[in-house]
């Protein structure tokens, strides 16, 4: 039945085998080391919701009543290399005195930027034909809700946002 | 002259006696091959790869001016377009060559399929090729990315749309895509990390593999109807064959091989010369927000296709129906991996084949004409036709100026003219009572917005007044459907 060294007796460790062993369980440890940076430096740019700033978008009386107007900020969570892309637009509509609409220029569909048409109170998109009524609501084509909106504020005159991420469905402004 | 020989002959075999070199890959390079395979069905392989070393070379010559850093990656374009010496032939080369690559690739795929050259035992060459499709269409999309123009920055935009799309991991998702919350500076550095390291090194090494494949397995014999595929007996049969009828693939072969790669290198570098590089096309200035972005065109089909599904079906055709197909597409040599190999006993391939080739081309020519898309400045660059305004009363006038100042345009034309999202005007008042054009008007519906809030009755009632008048004069207005009585049993 024993014909095999199978169900010999285990053999006392030997020096090489506990080289082999020492060698691998060193280049595990070492791998798992030298891999646990690298995956948190990947993933280091995932930092939930909570990476939202306030933004000055400037004098509230620069937004006439009952009009909705291009404005510009810089990205608040720029570097110094971002150039142009620094830059980021959004849609101010000023419904009342102290009532504001903010909206991202991103469609709701896929992030393309919505034009805003004053005669005919719509915004379209040039990607894949979506409009929006001025409210904000989907209007026709493709996008699965209306306009992405910041939360703003007004502070002594100054119209504020809070904002600083790309809006997606997943994650409004 | 025989001196200089002698040396040159005693120099060669110095460095073959030390490296082997020669003797390493001459019967490689001289392996038998099936006789019919010395065929021009069999030049795609070899021509994508010669085009892919051509984009490695060219890709490096860019790489030396090109500054991967979003403020000045599109002022490196124009120096290279502008001022480098032959700076804006390379970057054309680089396009028309990454054009040729894609088109030449998918022929060899098509060869491929249609002479079930991936049944047994080439499974893994297959699967190895489908990678490096997928690779290859990766590097597409990265260098899009690079050219850092408006349709990089809103390419992006899409790409990372359609990942926020996926569920639990959406968000997670974009802002490891994006380096950050937003697209900027940090984005540009990734996918210039993705296309000039990952990807080709990924595709280096499977090209590495592909090759090896294809010399281990022997290059697919030309198929025979009726010569079924056998386990048992293929691999005899293969060496058999080439025993009997080969030759040797280089000098034989490889003829047509050289041709062939010899007129797409050709052809490219004859594109470059004539049609140049492609953009930048407009700074990446997310504030400029009349930026009308379009994809590259192996990615137009897919751009079509999210204009055209309808919405609710979009998200589970991107996120379950084209990781299916993928995997569809790995697993044929799986699905049939013995059996018929000839295209002409295989009809559903062939079938199955041409279908694809003909939704993928059809969508492509749709993204490329967009009739989806309003246009945007069709209320300040279109005329109303001469004709739709001549002897016409003061009010339809008024309805004319109605339609072009309330950007109706955008979505419908006029004598051809105009957005095509909507139905055409032209011919409005034989399909639509007066009735019907102020409902549809004030209430929209069918893909329309509603108006009503944005025109005041006068304008309506010219509008609608001006609609009536489109019509041929040869066909009646439409006329409101007369109820009928329900026919009785006695009729």
């Amino acid at each position: 039945m024993c014909a095999n060294h199978d169900c010999l007796p285990p053999a006392p460790p030997s020096r090489r085998g506990f080289l082999f062993t020492l060698g691998a369980s060193l280049s595990a440890l070492a791998a798992v080391l030298a891999g646990i940076p690298i995956i948190g430096y990947l993933f280091g740019p995932v930092r939930g919701r909570a990476g939202q700033a306030w933004i000055k978008l400037g004098e509230a009386a620069r937004f006439p009543e009952g009009q909705t107007r291009l404005a510009t900020y810089d990205n608040p969570f720029r570097v110094a290399w971002d150039g142009p892309t620094a830059k980021i637009a959004c849609w101010v509509r000023r419904v009342g005195n102290e009532q504001f609409q903010v909206f991202a220029v991103n469609c709701a569909h896929l992030g393309c930027p919505v034009r805003w048409f004053q005669e005919s109170r719509l915004f379209m998109c040039p990607c894949h034909g979506g409009v929006y009524y001025e409210d904000g609501s989907r209007a026709s084509g493709p996008p699965p809700r209306g306009l992405f909106e910041y939360e703003y504020e007004v502070r002594n005159g100054q119209l504020w946002v809070r904002g600083g991420q790309l809006p997606t469905l997943a994650g409004p402004v | 002259m025989p001196k200089i020989t002698a040396a040159l002959r005693s120099i060669a075999g110095w460095l073959e006696a030390r490296t082997g070199l020669a003797g390493a890959i001459m019967p490689a390079a001289t392996h038998a091959v099936p006789r019919r395979t010395a065929s021009w069905w069999y030049v795609f392989g070899s021509a994508t790869l010669t085009l892919f070393v051509l984009q490695i070379a060219t890709g490096i010559c860019l790489a030396l001016v090109y500054v991967p850093s979003a403020d000045q990656a599109y002022q490196s374009l124009q120096y290279l377009n502008d001022s480098a010496a032959f700076g804006a032939f390379l970057r054309a080369v680089h396009f028309w060559g990454s054009n040729a690559m894609v088109a030449v690739m998918t022929l060899h795929l098509l060869q491929v399929f249609l002479f079930g050259a991936y049944k047994y035992p080439r499974e893994m060459t297959w699967i190895a090729g489908v990678f490096m499709l997928l690779c290859t269409l990766g590097m597409a999309f990265t260098g899009q990315i690079l050219r850092w123009d408006q349709d990089a920055y809103w390419g992006l935009g899409i790409g990372a749309s359609i990942a926020a799309r996926a569920p639990l991991v959406g968000d997670t998702l974009v802002h490891v895509m994006l380096g950050g919350p937003i697209i900027a500076g940090r984005t540009l550095s990734r996918f210039f990390a993705l296309h000039v390291f990952v990807i080709p090194g990924m595709l280096i090494a499977l090209t590495g593999l592909h090759v090896w494949l294809v010399l281990r397995l022997g290059v697919n014999e030309w198929p025979m109807p009726g010569r079924l595929v056998d386990r048992e007996t293929y691999r005899d049969r293969y060496q058999a064959e080439v025993h009997r009828d080969g030759v040797p693939f280089v000098p034989v072969a490889v003829r047509k091989d050289m041709v062939a790669a010899g007129v797409v290198i050709l052809a490219v570098l004859a594109c470059a010369a004539i049609f140049g590089p492609n953009g930048p096309h407009g700074v990446p200035d997310p504030t400029i927000t009349d930026a009308a972005p379009r994809p590259d065109f192996y990615f137009l089909s897919l751009f079509a296709l999210m204009a055209l599904l309808p919405p609710w079906t979009e998200t589970a055709i991107l996120l379950v129906g084209m990781p299916v197909a993928i995997m569809i597409l790995f697993a044929v040599p799986l699905l049939s991996p013995t059996g018929e190999k000839s295209w002409r006993r295989r009809p559903v391939a062939v079938l199955s084949a041409l279908l694809i080739l003909l939704v993928v081309t059809t969508l492509a020519a749709l993204g490329v004409m967009s009739p989806w898309s309003p246009v945007m400045d069709a209320s300040t660059a279109l005329a109303t036709p001469v004709a739709y305004v001549q002897g016409r009363s003061p009010l339809e006038l008024q309805g004319a100026l109605v339609v072009q100042s309330k950007q109706c345009r955008n979505c419908h034309s006029l004598g051809g003219e105009g957005g095509a999202r909507g139905p055409a005007l032209d011919g409005v008042a034989t399909r639509l009572t007066r009735d019907q054009l102020i409902r549809q008007v004030l209430q929209g519906g069918g893909n329309m917005p509603a108006y009503g809030k944005n025109l005041t009755p006068a304008e309506v009632n010219a509008l609608v007044a001006f609609l009536q008048t489109l019509r041929p004069a040869n066909q009646p207005p439409a006329r409101t459907p007369v109820a009928m009585h329900p026919p009785t049993r006695e009729e």
